[in-house]
Parts: structure tokens; C-alpha cells; sequence
């Protein structure tokens, strides 16, 4: 619970500390977040049940305010919070009058998203679900590049539109929880429902979850977004917000429709495989070094849920550990374009080129994230990569080889990026590339030790949920059996 | 020091290396960075050496700590020393540390110099990496790694930016083959819920296996060896990968990583040999490969190319070797070849560094006086290579021959032309470089002059290794001292492997047969390039096969038009059309609706307070209603 109060909290700080103390405060904020979430790891125990618990009532009927976290939930607020103070810190020269509102949000996010991997109960979880949304749609939609009103303006009704039918099923399964009816995790799960009902129930749920992430064909908000949000914004939705799509499926769709999974998930694979290949191949060609990294994400991401998909233990796990490390990624990805399109005043590769003989650090720091991104063995990408294909493969080995293509597809495009925007000659003498300065040098920082740390050593992250992923397939394995 | 610590030791040396030039290099003032990267290549040299002594028999084997477990998936980062790779950590890091040497000298003024050293080190680490790996996962980091360094290390001059195409198309195309080595895992998995190499191939001969699987996990492994070995169809890459400086070309591209493919294989000849179609696909990728390189190495005029089709066309032989099972047959020649081979490109790069970068020979010409220990090593390098009698390439490449005789004097017949080209180009490369009139520019002449002692020093160490590489697998007319690698290595192979045999007749024969074909090579490019002073046409007035081969047979180009710009297609096609003009516009078209929709309701939207409390109402009893009924 101090793990959703801590950083709201300072989100009220920073709202109220004004201009000049804002970015400080958010970074002292968010430092004692993860101060606190460090310490609450330490002590965690991975059995794979529900800890920290916090219930209370809350409304009628009910419904109770329940958060708790297991082994999956706390990797996912881990991440939050390891995250957050990064991003705080690449903004750290940002002095604008609206200091305070900016910072506040991306606080307000952080503490809304803690929510999302924590609440153990349909109704709060769903509050958390939509008050996630709105910090980070403000940050976009507020200072965003051109055209930016209309795009995060789809972006929102999209995905509103999603939860609402997400919001539908939770209902649906709720009104048939035994009376007096109950919103608990456990309760909803338990629920059985006729084959025809848990396929709509479940169509609702994947629908929000498949348009969060995004799965194929439910993608097109994302290019578009990315784009044209702030680099902070596209920080807290890639490599934080589009995990609660993949968490939602983990937590609230497979155990919810046991019932419904034999259908669904080849079909659901299937999408998630086809924007394994469809991002790839789209990506190899856009000029844009935002547009790229989208569609690169969506690539990753669609084999993460094809991971889970499998419902393999190797699947899950390597899906949890990718879930981080393209986190990590991600937003370190971004933070080098940021970087860039602040010194050269773009970030179109034709107008790019031959930086790496100025900025010799961060030259180093872009090379760590691209070649994490391409899974280079040793660096974090690699481990949660192999599972994921390896389950893939299991799965079906044509399915595997077809995953497997990303492997080829990133090398092509990342290189490119890289080559486009790094090497080359300096193209005209319009900028002096100046290097990294400390705050950007300890942000990255953070993220090349992430890299290097989990690709070294996987293990630790994969213990944090293991016996998480494997009392869910037990969950779900003894719903199907009771069938 | 138990022998565990020392494969740490011999491991972490390079990275140790790596990470002090990385860090700390540019702070080095002159060579410091150089002597660094060399030691740390020397103390891995010592460990190997400790090792080689213990790798008898059944070898050291350790386990550090389990990388990974997830599901039902495992493994351990562990470490192995055996007759085999002993031998390859020998080559490794003694060439490496000979080229190292020299690229002090060669590398001496350039601005990377420290980042260079650091590279060079990552990547023996990766190589070492590679070998060492007690199973196949890290047999993979380190194939990954080494492309990686490979990638790095070709696109060293970044801003070439031909040199950076090169460094992508080389790594790409590793990486098609990685997927291959990947599925070749998976396999294996699947098949035996193991990667460690020895529980993998006890339950292979414990016949644990069902054939068409071994064979599937074969091809694919197979399909890796092509992608970092540069076999058909994945060859293309390696000539592009002599932008790389030319130590780089040396070490990565013909000594080690590009016979990783065949170490693989021996590694693996417990899968293999159970897989007759695997071991028939690759005598037959090796054959072709062999051939058609050496084809084109006839029409090129870049030094480094030349020597680049040449090892194409040597690592086929080795696969050749493989092919027939005569697993001795090609690491000895893998470690004859990267005696000789690191040799020409070394005394490539001297000819190079003499010449101030030109690598034309046509330019060339008369080198021999003014660059005597080049002229003689490199002599010595194209001695062995086209397999002069008693110098190392001599057995090995006979080796390779009668394991093909025995097993088809038809296939016997191409590796044999597939030889005597291979002497021909070379003589033709060595006579127009070195003999003959020097065509360079006056000034060009003037600044000829031969390379420092650091870089002549190794040339000499591996012209020396060159000559008597072969002692270390002498044939069986030797005597005791016959066989010695044979000896090493058999205990790795299956109780069905027989050695390659012949009568003593049929062996002179056979090496009389080669011997006459490398003569003729030998005379044929004397008289015209040393003694005719002719020089090898333009570019613009070559025609008919002789343009089709300077080209290189244009595979460039087929792969081109076939993949690369297809691909582009769909790419910008997919995101045209399918994601703009489908299915986003689906979305807007769908949002567009349900505006108008909206505009049909806002007439509800009175303002009048009873309407929305009758709106709700009707809700609420609905949800009642449903809350009833269902």
C-alpha cells in the first residue's frame, strides 16, 4: 500500500512545492519510492501467494478496497518505481512555468500504476486501470509536438474505449459471483461460466488488454502517439503503461476464462505472432527514429504475449523477464532519441549521421541499449528472448521459426538506426553534438547496468516470480481440468 | 590453481583487457593501450598452455553457476577443456597474441587505437567463450559474441560509410544463420531436455533419439555453420568484411571465427555422424563453396579479396573434410589454415602499410627487394597454402583429398581442381605483387619500405609455424611420430570412426597428382606475371566469364533483387497500405461513425434534468434486471 501512497504523496508535494522545487522534489519523491521498494524486496517472500495485503470495505455490495502483491505484481511495481526516478532525472533541466504539474503527473502515474499491478480487487482495479491513464494522456496532450490534440485524443478514446468493455466483463463476472456478490480477485475467478458467456467475457477483456499492449491489428494509436508525445511521455507509456495490457492479460484475463482459452489463445497468438513480423518488416524502413522504435515495440511485445500464450512455465517466465528488460530498454531507447532530437534538432535518420565522433559516452550508451534491444547474449534482452522462443518453438515449431524471424529483423533495423544516426560522416555543420551531462550520464547509466546485470545474471528476476507463474498454471490448469 | 580457476583465468584475462582499454585507454598515452590488450592476450595463452597439459582423456569440466532456469528450461554457465578445444585455445589466443603484436605497429597512428585493442580483446573473449562452453548456450554467446566483434571490428572505420554497410551485411547475415543454430537448439531440447554436450551425446549413442530429428538438429546447426563459416548461400559477407583493418581480417576472418562452424561440428560429430543425409549436404555445401570461391579469386585484384575467396574456398575443404567424416582431416587443416592464412594477411597488411594503404596489385609489382621479410614470409604463406611438399598445408590438405578419394574418386576430382586453382591464383597474386615491374606512381615508389620489427617479428614466428604445422599430425609413413593430433582427438569421436587410410601407394600417387597441378600453377604464373610482365587487365576491358567471375559471379546483386529490396518493398508497402490506409483507417472510419451517432443523441441531450434521471432509471433497472434473470 506505502507502495501507491508514497509516490501520491509526492505527487501532492510536487504539485504544491511550485516551480522552482519541482523536478527536485519528484526526484527525492521517486528516490524514496524505490528506497522503500528496495526494502520491501529484500524482506519478499517469492512463494508465489498474495503478501503485503490490504482490505478494507470500501462500497456496498461487496466491494472492498484489496491490494496485495505476489512475485509477478511486485516485478511490475519494481520496474515502476526503478523507472520513474530515470525519467524524472533525463528531465531534470526542464524549467518551465509548469514544472510543478508536469513532474506532479508523472508522479500521479506512477503512484496509479502501482495500483494497476497491486489491486487484487476488479473494481479498484479497474479505477487504478483508467486513473493511469489520465496523468500520462494530459503529459501527451499538453506538451506534445504537432497534431498532438487530435492523436492523443484517439490514443484515449481507444483505449477508453477498450476498458470499457474490459469494465463490461468485470461485471458480467461479478453479477455472477455467489450473493452477496463480491469484486475479490479470487471471487472472480472462480466464477463458471458457460463456454458462449466466457467467450464474451473473455473477447471484452483481451479487447482492453490487446489495444493497451498493443496486439495486432489494434496498434495504430501507437505509431502515432509515440511520435508526437514528449519523450517523457513516451517513456511512461512504453516502457511502463503498455505492461499493464500484458500484466491485465496475466492476471485478469487467463484466470478469469479458463473456460475460453482453448479458443481464444491460437487466435490471440496468432495476432500477437503476426505483430512479431508485421512491426519488424514495417520498421526496417521508417526514417523517423521514434516511428521506428514503435513499431520495434510492438514487435517485442507481440512475442511477449505470444509467450504467454503458450501457457508454459518457460513461456510465462521468459514473458516476465522481457516485460522488464524491454521496459529498461525502452525507455533507454528513448531517452538516446531525446538526446538527440534535443542536440540536432531532429530525428530523421536522412539528416543524421556521424555523431559517434563527438559524443564519444554517449556513443557507448546508445550501442548498450541497441544491442539489449537486439538481444546480443550477455546484455538483458538475450535470456527472456530465448524462453520466449524456446515456448514458442515448444508450442509449434513453425510458430517458433516465425517468431524467430525478429531475431534477423531487429539486427536489420536497430543496426540501421544506429548507423544512420551514429556513424557516417557529420552530416553538414549544422551542430556541435555536445556529450552526456551527469544527470543524462546517470540516467543512462542505470539503464546500461540494468543491461549488463541482467544479461549476466537472469536468475534473480526470474526467482522474484516463479512461483507466481507457476501457481497461476495451476490455477488455471485445475479450472480447465474442472471443466 | 585448480584447473577450474584456470579456465576463469584464460576466459576473463581478454575481458579484463577489454574493460580496462574501454574504460581507461584513451587516457593511455602511446602504445600503452596495445602492450595492455597483448598481455592480457598472453596470460590467456599461459592458461592454455596449463590447460592443454590437462585437457587428456576426458578433460576438465566445471559448472560456475546456473544462468538460467525458467519452466523446464536450464542452463548453467559452465566451462570445458578437452583434446579439442584445448587445441582451438591455442590457436586462439597464440595467433591472437601474434597479431596483437603486430597491430601495435599497424594500428600505431590511429586515432581508435585503445578501442581498437579493446575490440580485439572482447572478441578473443568471445572466441575463447565460444569453445570453452561446457554446453550449447554458451557455445552461443559466444557465437553471438564473436559476430558481434566481428560487426564492431568491420565498421571500425565508421565513417566509411561503405565500411558500416559491410559491418551490417556482415552481421545480418549471421544472424540468418543464428536463427538456424537457435532452432538447432530448440531441437535439442526438445529431443533431450538437455544442452549440456555430454548428456546430449550419452543419450545420442545410448540411441535415446528418433533419426529424422537428429537429422533436422544437424541441418540446422548446419545452417548456423554457414551463416559464421561463409558457405553457401551466406558467403557473401566475408569478402565486404575486409573493410575491417587488416589484423582484423587476419584473426576474425580467416584463423578463428570463421572456423567456428567446423569446431562446431567436431564438437557435435556424436549428432552428425548419426545423420548421413546432414553429413552428404555438407560435403556437398563445402565442395561447391570450395569451388566456386576459388573461381572467383582467380579474377580479383585486391590483395585482401583474393585472400578473402581463399578462405571461403578453404573453410569448404574443411567442410569438405567434415562431410566425408574425416573430423581429424579438418581441424587439422582449420589449424594449418590459420597458421598460413593469418600469415598472407598479415604480410598483406605489411605489403599495405608499405604501400600506404593501397590495396590494388595492380599498382604493386617488384615489391620483393624492397620488402625482403614480407617478400619471403609471404613466399612461405603461399607455400603452404597451395600445399607444397613437407610445408604444413601439404598434409593437411592431403589429408582432406584421400578422405574424399576414399570416398568417391569423382568428388575426389573437384577438391583436387578445386586445389589446383587455388595454387593458381595464389602464385598469380604473389608474382603480380611482388615480381615483375613496380607500376605505382613515382612517389608512390619512393615511400615503399618494409614494415617495423613489431610487425615483421610475428610474420616470421608464423611463416616458421607455417613450414612445420604439419608435424603435428604426421601421416602414418612417420612412424611414432605419426598421427599425433589423431591420437588427441579420437577419444571424442564415436567407437565407429575410423581414421583416413590408404596404401602407401595410392598416397604418393595422389600427392604426385596435386604436386604437378601446383607446379603448373607455379610455372604458368611465372612466365606471365614475372617473366612477361603482364598485368592483370582492367576492370572495364574484362568480358564473358572473366567479368562474371571479377563480379563475383554477381550474387551480390541476385540476392538483391531477390530479398533485399522485395523486403524494402513490403516494408513500405505493409505501411502504406495495410497499416495506414487499412487498418487505421478502419479505426478513424469507425470513430467517424460513432460521431455521428453522437450527433443523432445529442438531440437527447436537452439539458432537461428529468431526462437524464429517467435515462439513469432505465439503467439501473436494466442492471437489476440483468442482475435478476441471468
Amino acid at each position: 500500500m506505502e507502495l501507491i501512497i508514497i509516490p501520491f504523496i509526492a505527487a501532492l508535494a510536487v504539485f504544491f512545492g511550485g516551480r522552482k522545487q519541482a523536478a527536485p522534489l519528484a526526484l527525492l519523491g521517486s528516490l524514496i519510492t524505490l528506497a522503500y521498494t528496495l526494502t520491501v524486496l529484500s524482506g519478499f517472500n517469492t512463494d508465489g501467494q498474495f503478501h503485503l495485503i490490504i482490505d478494507f470495505p470500501w462500497l456496498n455490495n461487496g466491494i472492498r478496497f484489496r491490494t496485495g502483491l505476489d512475485g509477478i505484481g511486485m516485478l511490475l511495481v519494481l520496474l515502476t518505481h526503478v523507472l520513474i526516478p530515470v525519467i524524472v532525472l533525463l528531465q531534470w533541466k526542464r524549467d518551465e512555468a509548469d514544472n510543478a504539474g508536469f513532474f506532479g503527473l508523472i508522479l500521479l502515474m506512477q503512484a496509479a500504476l502501482a495500483g494497476v499491478f497491486s489491486a487484487l480487487d476488479g473494481l479498484v482495479f479497474y479505477i487504478f486501470w483508467e486513473l493511469a491513464l489520465i496523468p500520462v494522456w494530459f503529459i501527451c496532450a499538453r506538451w506534445g509536438g504537432e497534431n498532438r490534440l487530435r492523436i492523443t485524443l484517439k490514443f484515449f478514446i481507444y483505449t477508453f474505449l477498450g476498458s470499457v468493455f474490459m469494465l463490461a466483463s468485470l461485471l458480467y463476472l461479478y453479477f455472477h459471483t455467489p450473493e452477496t456478490h463480491s469484486f475479490s480477485w479470487e471471487a472472480l475467478s472462480a466464477v463458471n461460466l458457460s463456454g458462449n458467456e466466457a467467450m464474451w467475457v473473455g473477447a471484452g477483456l483481451l479487447l482492453a488488454f490487446f489495444i493497451k499492449i498493443p496486439v495486432f491489428p489494434f496498434h495504430t494509436w501507437q505509431p502515432d502517439t509515440y511520435t508526437v508525445s514528449p519523450s517523457s511521455g513516451t517513456m511512461l507509456l512504453s516502457g511502463i503503461m503498455l505492461k499493464m495490457g500484458l500484466f491485465g492479460l496475466v492476471r485478469w484475463y487467463l484466470p478469469m476464462v479458463p473456460e475460453a482459452i482453448a479458443v481464444q489463445l491460437p487466435i490471440a497468438g496468432t495476432l500477437a505472432l503476426i505483430g512479431v513480423v508485421y512491426g519488424g518488416i514495417i520498421a526496417l524502413r521508417q526514417s523517423d527514429m521514434k516511428r521506428i522504435s514503435a513499431y520495434a515495440s510492438m514487435s517485442h511485445v507481440g512475442l511477449i504475449a505470444a509467450g504467454i500464450f503458450t501457457l508454459s512455465a518457460t513461456g510465462m517466465q521468459g514473458a516476465m523477464l522481457q516485460m522488464f528488460s524491454h521496459g529498461v530498454n525502452i525507455v533507454g531507447l528513448f531517452a538516446c532519441i531525446a538526446i538527440i532530437e534535443n542536440r540536432a534538432g531532429t530525428r530523421d535518420l536522412a539528416k543524421l549521421g556521424g555523431i559517434a565522433s563527438q559524443a564519444r559516452i554517449f556513443t557507448i550508451l546508445f550501442m548498450l541499449v541497441t544491442l539489449g534491444t537486439v538481444a546480443v547474449p550477455l546484455t538483458n534482452g538475450f535470456p527472456g528472448e530465448l524462453l520466449l522462443l524456446q515456448s514458442v518453438f515448444q508450442y509449434h515449431p513453425a510458430a517458433g521459426i516465425v517468431a524467430g524471424l525478429t531475431i534477423i529483423l531487429c539486427a536489420v533495423y536497430m543496426l540501421r538506426m544506429f548507423q544512420f544516426s551514429m556513424l557516417g560522416q557529420r552530416k553538414g555543420d549544422i551542430y556541435l553534438f555536445r556529450d552526456v551531462e551527469a544527470h543524462e550520464l546517470v540516467a543512462l547509466g542505470v539503464i546500461a547496468a540494468l543491461i549488463i546485470a541482467i544479461g549476466f545474471f537472469p536468475q534473480p528476476w526470474l526467482d522474484l516470480t516463479g512461483a507466481s507463474v507457476n501457481r497461476l498454471l495451476d490455477i488455471i490448469q485445475e479450472r480447465v481440468a474442472l471443466r | 590453481m585448480n584447473a577450474a580457476n584456470w579456465m576463469l583465468l584464460v576466459l576473463l584475462a581478454p575481458l579484463a583487457g577489454f574493460l580496462i582499454n574501454g574504460l581507461f585507454g584513451r587516457r593511455l598515452g602511446g602504445t600503452t593501450a596495445g602492450w595492455i590488450g597483448t598481455l592480457a592476450i598472453l596470460v590467456s595463452l599461459t592458461g592454455s598452455v596449463y590447460l592443454f597439459g590437462q585437457a587428456g582423456g576426458s578433460g576438465v569440466n566445471q559448472s560456475y553457476y546456473r544462468w538460467i532456469s525458467a519452466g523446464s528450461l536450464q542452463a548453467d554457465f559452465g566451462l570445458m577443456a578437452d583434446g579439442l578445444n584445448s587445441i582451438l585455445m591455442l590457436v586462439i589466443t597464440g595467433v591472437g597474441l601474434l597479431i596483437h603484436l603486430y597491430s601495435i605497429g599497424y594500428m600505431h597512428h590511429d586515432k581508435g587505437f585503445h578501442k581498437f585493442f579493446a575490440y580485439l580483446n572482447l572478441f578473443v573473449f568471445s572466441m575463447l567463450l565460444l569453445v570453452m562452453g561446457n554446453n550449447f548456450v554458451i557455445m552461443f554467446f559466444g557465437w553471438e559474441g564473436v559476430g558481434l566483434c566481428s560487426y564492431l571490428l568491420i565498421g571500425f572505420w565508421y565513417e566509411n560509410e561503405s565500411y558500416g554497410k559491410a559491418a551490417r551485411k556482415a552481421f545480418v547475415m549471421n544472424r540468418i544463420g543464428d536463427l538456424g543454430l537457435l532452432v538447432g537448439l530448440f531441437l535439442i531440447w526438445y529431443q533431450f531436455g538437455t544442452f549440456n554436450y555430454s548428456e546430449v551425446f550419452a543419450k545420442v549413442d545410448a540411441g535415446l533419439y528418433r533419426p529424422e530429428i537428429i537429422t533436422a538438429i544437424c541441418i540446422s546447426l548446419f545452417i548456423g555453420a554457414t551463416g559464421k563459416s561463409a558457405q553457401i548461400p551466406l558467403f557473401t559477407w566475408l569478402p565486404d568484411a575486409m573493410a575491417g583493418p587488416t589484423p582484423v581480417s587476419a584473426l576474425i576472418h580467416a584463423a578463428t571465427m570463421v572456423t567456428a562452424g567446423i569446431f562446431m561440428v567436431v564438437r557435435c560429430n556424436h549428432l552428425f555422424s548419426y545423420s548421413p543425409l546432414a553429413l552428404d549436404i555438407i560435403l556437398y555445401i563445402g565442395l561447391a563453396t570450395s569451388v566456386m570461391a576459388a573461381l572467383i579469386g582467380l579474377k580479383q585484384n585486391d590483395i585482401k579479396k583474393v585472400l578473402a575467396y581463399s578462405t571461403v574456398s578453404q573453410l569448404g575443404l574443411m567442410f569438405v573434410a567434415l562431410g566425408a567424416g574425416a573430423y581429424t582431416a579438418a581441424v587439422f587443416h582449420l589449424v594449418t589454415h590459420a597458421f598460413f592464412k593469418a600469415l598472407l594477411f598479415l604480410g598483406s597488411g605489411s605489403v599495405i602499410h608499405g604501400m600506404n594503404g593501397e590495396q590494388d596489385i595492380r599498382k604493386m609489382g617488384g615489391l620483393a627487394s624492397k620488402m625482403p621479410v614480407t617478400y619471403w614470409t609471404f613466399l612461405i604463406g603461399t607455400l603452404a597454402i597451395t600445399g607444397f611438399p613437407f610445408f604444413s598445408g601439404f598434409f593437411s590438405k592431403d589429408e582432406i583429398l584421400i578422405a574424399l578419394f576414399q570416398k568417391n574418386p569423382v568428388l575426389y576430382a573437384i577438391g583436387l581442381g578445386s586445389a589446383f586453382i587455388t595454387a593458381f591464383y595464389m602464385f598469380r597474386l604473389f608474382f603480380v605483387t611482388f615480381h615483375g615491374k613496380f607500376r605505382g606512381s613515382e612517389e608512390a615508389a619512393s615511400h615503399v619500405h618494409e614494415s617495423p620489427i613489431i610487425m615483421t617479428l610475428p610474420l616470421m614466428v608464423l611463416a616458421i609455424l607455417s613450414i612445420a604445422g604439419g608435424l603435428i599430425n604426421l601421416p602414418h609413413w612417420a612412424g611414432s611420430l605419426a598421427g599425433g593430433l589423431e591420437h588427441r582427438l579420437t577419444p571424442l569421436y564415436m567407437d565407429t570412426y575410423h581414421p583416413v587410410h590408404v596404401s602407401m601407394g595410392v598416397e604418393i600417387g595422389l600427392a604426385a597428382l596435386a604436386f604437378a597441378g601446383l607446379v603448373a600453377a607455379f610455372l604458368y604464373n611465372r612466365s606471365r606475371y614475372h617473366q612477361g610482365n603482364v598485368v592483370p587487365e582492367a576492370d572495364e576491358a574484362m568480358q564473358g566469364a572473366g567479368l562474371f567471375l571479377a563480379e563475383k559471379m554477381r550474387v551480390d546483386e541476385l540476392y538483391d533483387s531477390a530479398f533485399a529490396r522485395p523486403l524494402e518493398s513490403v516494408s513500405t508497402g505493409l505501411h502504406r497500405s495495410v497499416d495506414t490506409g487499412l487498418i487505421d483507417a478502419i479505426v478513424n472510419g469507425i470513430g467517424k461513425l460513432s460521431n455521428k451517432a453522437a450527433a443523432l443523441f445529442a438531440r437527447l441531450q436537452s439539458g432537461n434534468i428529468s431526462w437524464y434521471l429517467l435515462a439513469m432509471a432505465c439503467g439501473l433497472v436494466l442492471l437489476a434486471a440483468l442482475n435478476l434473470f441471468i
